[in-house]
């Protein structure tokens, strides 16, 4: 039991080292929209983490967290996106 | 280990493997059109093999119903999010990538 456990934690610190690869591209990218790609992939992989966290640890009300995050995530790709193509004119 | 565990930690792995590759693909691929392609399709897989395994080895009822309207979520925003940045890119008149870029640099 306590092997597996520790083997989710493990899977989740690898998902978190892939958000911190991805990070370079936030970085390096040569246009804003890779920025927000790169961005909404580390939103992506830190939702994961949080419900493989909340799978391993056995605490159910860390999944209210991760529907949050996913639903800003989505929230910020797309308002940033209708930025880019408006200039400014958003909301 | 018993067989539900194996098959949590085997979903789980899968998921990590498309996670890796949407990031390799993020950071390797040549324009923001392909980095779209590898963000929308790998990542998307990857976070819903790995929030089916979290749905698995969480044995609550209610918390099992969050974890399956996450995955539901996942499924259905990040290729939407997607689509809008790269629909975003092409309005803003940024050139798709082709082999003559290449080719022309090298």
């Amino acid at each position: 039991m306590i092997e597996f456990e520790a083997a989710l934690l493990a899977i989740a610190g690898a998902f978190v080292l892939f958000a911190i690869v991805a990070l370079y591209r936030v970085f390096a990218g040569p246009t804003d929209h890779d920025r927000v790609i790169a961005v909404n992939v580390m939103g992506t992989n830190t939702v994961i983490a949080i419900a493989l966290v909340s799978g391993a640890l056995d605490k159910p009300l860390f999944l209210d967290i991760a529907l949050v995050y996913a639903l800003l995530n989505f929230l910020l790709s797309i308002a940033f996106s209708k930025f880019n193509v408006e200039h400014g004119g958003v909301l | 280990m018993t067989p539900t565990e194996w098959a949590i930690v085997a979903l789980a792995l899968v998921g990590a493997f498309f996670g890796g590759v949407a990031s390799i693909g993020i950071v390797r691929l040549p324009d923001v059109y392909t980095r779209a392609h590898a963000a929308s399709k790998s990542d998307t897989l990857g976070a819903v093999l790995s929030i089916a395994a979290a749905a698995l080895a969480i044995q609550t009822d209610l918390a099992t119903i969050k974890a399956v309207f996450l995955l539901v979520f996942m499924f259905l925003t990040n290729p939407t999010a997607a689509h809008a940045i790269a629909r975003a890119a092409q309005d803003q008149g940024i050139e798709p990538w082709t082999t003559s870029d290449e080719e022309g640099k090298s």
